[in-house]
C-alpha cells in the first residue's frame, strides 16, 4: 500500500514537473500554448453559476468564461467551485482565473489581483414600475421594506428621509413575502435577489429606481500576471462596448446595466 | 464570565424600545378585549345557538386550536393580499390575535358554561326572563367566575405570544430588540432586558387580572 501511495505521489510530482512553466512566463503564454483556459466558477450561487436541469453549469459567469475563451480563441475548461475554495484553487493554479461574482476587498487584494469589473451587482432600492423614487430623498412619505441587518437595510437608515416609513422585516424571505404580497410596493435588497423574483413572479417584477451600494463583481487571477490582467481587461472593455456584458445582464440579472457600469 | 455587560450601549435606543413596550400593552389590551368578546359569542353560539352555528364555532376552534399562531399571523399578512384583503401590520397583527384568543376562550368559557346547573337556566325562564336575559344575568355571570382563572391564564398567553408578531415588521417589544441588537450586536443585553421587561409586564397584568376578579366576582 504504502508502495503503491509513493508511486502515485512520484508520479504526480513528475506530472506536475512536467507541467511547470519556466520562471516569469505569464499565464497567458501558458493558457495559449495549451490552447485550455480553466476558469473556476460558482455551482451554487444562481444566477451567477448553478446547476440546470441537465446538471450543466448555467450562468453569468459561465457564460463570462465563454465568452473570454472566444475571445482568446481556447478551449474553456469549468471547473465548479464554492466560496470557500475558490481563491484557494487560484492559488494553487487549479485554475487559472476565478469568474465567481467575486467582490473586490483589502483582504484578498493582499492575495490576487482583480481584473475590470464584468457583472454589476449592487444594493439598491427597487420597486413596482408605477412608482418613481430616482434618490433617496424621494422616498419621503413611503413605505420601503428591507432585512434587517443587511447592508442595504443599513444604508437605507442612513439615507431615508425622517418621515420614510421602513418595514423591517426578519429574513431575505420575508421581504420578499412582503413584496411580492403587495404589503410594500418598495423593496431594498441586492440586485440578483431582485432577478429571482423578476424570475418567479414576472407579474411583480422589481424595477430597478436607484443604487444605495456598488459592489460588481471581477475576475480574480494570481498575482504577477501583467500579460493576462491587461488581456482580460481588453476583453472586457471590448464587450462592454460591443454591448455583450449588457446582454448578459439582461440574460441573467432580468435588468439592464446600471448607469456608468 | 469574561464576557463585560454594557447596558450603556442600549441607552440612545430608548424611544424604539419605549414605543414597543406600548405597542405591545396597546396590542394585548385590544385584543384581548375582542378576543373574549368573540370567545363569548362563539361560547353562547355553541351551547344554546342553532346546530349549524355551533359547527361553525367547532370548525372555527378546531382550526385556530390545532395552527400555529405564526402559520395564522403569517397567512393573514403575507395570504390574504392575494385574496384581495391587504392589511397593514399592526391591523394584521391585532386580527391574529383576536382571532386566537377567540378560539382558546371559546373553549374555556363553553366550559364555563356547561358548569352552570341546567336548574337555574329553568328557574329564570320561568320567572318570565327573555333567553338573553337568562344568558347575560344567569349564565355568564356564573360561567366568568367559573373560569376566570383559566382566562387570565390565556391572556398572559396571548400577551407573551404577541412577541411573534415581530415577524412581520410590526414594532413591538421584540421588533425593538431585534433591531437594537442588529445595530450594536449587543444580544445579550438587549435580550435579557427585554425578557425582563415582559417578565414584569406579565406580573403587572397578572396582578391587575386578579384585582380585577376581586372586584367583579367579589373576593372569593
Amino acid at each position: 500500500m504504502f508502495f503503491k501511495k509513493s508511486m502515485l505521489a512520484a508520479a504526480f510530482a513528475l506530472a506536475a514537473a512536467a507541467q511547470a512553466t519556466p520562471v516569469h512566463a505569464d499565464a497567458l503564454d501558458s493558457i495559449m500554448a495549451a490552447k485550455v483556459i480553466k476558469v473556476a466558477v460558482p455551482q451554487d450561487f444562481a444566477p451567477f453559476g448553478s446547476a440546470g436541469l441537465d446538471l450543466k453549469p448555467q450562468g453569468y459567469d459561465i457564460d463570462m468564461a465563454n465568452l473570454i475563451g472566444k475571445a482568446l480563441g481556447v478551449k474553456v475548461e469549468i471547473i465548479a467551485v464554492t466560496s470557500a475554495n475558490r481563491i484557494p484553487y487560484l492559488q494553487t493554479k487549479k485554475a487559472d482565473i476565478v469568474i465567481s461574482s467575486l467582490g473586490k476587498n483589502a483582504e484578498r487584494e493582499k492575495v490576487i489581483d482583480f481584473s475590470a469589473a464584468y457583472a454589476p451587482f449592487f444594493s439598491g432600492v427597487f420597486g413596482t414600475k408605477d412608482i418613481k423614487v430616482a434618490s433617496a430623498d424621494e422616498l419621503k412619505g413611503k413605505t420601503i421594506g428591507a432585512t434587517r441587518g443587511a447592508i442595504e437595510e443599513q444604508e437605507l437608515t442612513k439615507l431615508a428621509p425622517a418621515d420614510t416609513t421602513i418595514k423591517r422585516f426578519e429574513d431575505n424571505n420575508a421581504t420578499i413575502a412582503a413584496f411580492v404580497s403587495g404589503q410594500v410596493d418598495l423593496i431594498a435588497t441586492g440586485n440578483t435577489v431582485a432577478a429571482a423574483i423578476a424570475e418567479k413572479v414576472p407579474a411583480r417584477a422589481p424595477a430597478l429606481k436607484f443604487v444605495i451600494k456598488e459592489s460588481p463583481c471581477f475576475i480574480g487571477l494570481n498575482k504577477e500576471e501583467p500579460k493576462l490582467l491587461a488581456k482580460l481587461n481588453e476583453i472586457i472593455a471590448q464587450a462592454k462596448t460591443s454591448g455583450d456584458i449588457a446582454k448578459l445582464s439582461e440574460k441573467w440579472l432580468k435588468a439592464p446595466l446600471p448607469p456608468g457600469f | 464570565m469574561n464576557y463585560k455587560l454594557q447596558f450603556s450601549e442600549l441607552l440612545p435606543h430608548w424611544d424604539v424600545l419605549l414605543w414597543g413596550l406600548l405597542f405591545t400593552v396597546v396590542l394585548t389590551v385590544v385584543s384581548t378585549v375582542a378576543g373574549i368578546a368573540v370567545g363569548t359569542a362563539g361560547a353562547s353560539a355553541r351551547t344554546f345557538g342553532p346546530k349549524w352555528l355551533g359547527n361553525l364555532v367547532a370548525a372555527y376552534v378546531e382550526v385556530i386550536r390545532n395552527t400555529p399562531f405564526i402559520v395564522q399571523l403569517f397567512f393573514i399578512f403575507f395570504g390574504l393580499p392575494a385574496a384581495g384583503l391587504k392589511l397593514d401590520e399592526s391591523t394584521a397583527a391585532f386580527l391574529a390575535m383576536t382571532i386566537n384568543l377567540g378560539a382558546y376562550s371559546t373553549e374555556i368559557i363553553r366550559a364555563g358554561i356547561e358548569a352552570v346547573p341546567k336548574g337555574h337556566i329553568e328557574a329564570g325562564i320561568s320567572l318570565a326572563m327573555t333567553k338573553w336575559e337568562v344568558l347575560r344575568h344567569i349564565v355568564l355571570k356564573q360561567a366568568f367566575e367559573k373560569i376566570y382563572p383559566a382566562l387570565s391564564s390565556q391572556i398572559i398567553i396571548v400577551m407573551l405570544g404577541s412577541a411573534v408578531v415581530s415577524q412581520i415588521s410590526a414594532q413591538d417589544l421584540t421588533y425593538a430588540a431585534n433591531l437594537i441588537a442588529s445595530r450594536n450586536f449587543r444580544n445579550f443585553e438587549v435580550y435579557l432586558l427585554v425578557a425582563l421587561a415582559y417578565l414584569l409586564l406579565a406580573m403587572l397584568t397578572r396582578s391587575l387580572l386578579r384585582g380585577l376578579g376581586r372586584i367583579l366576582f367579589k373576593a372569593k
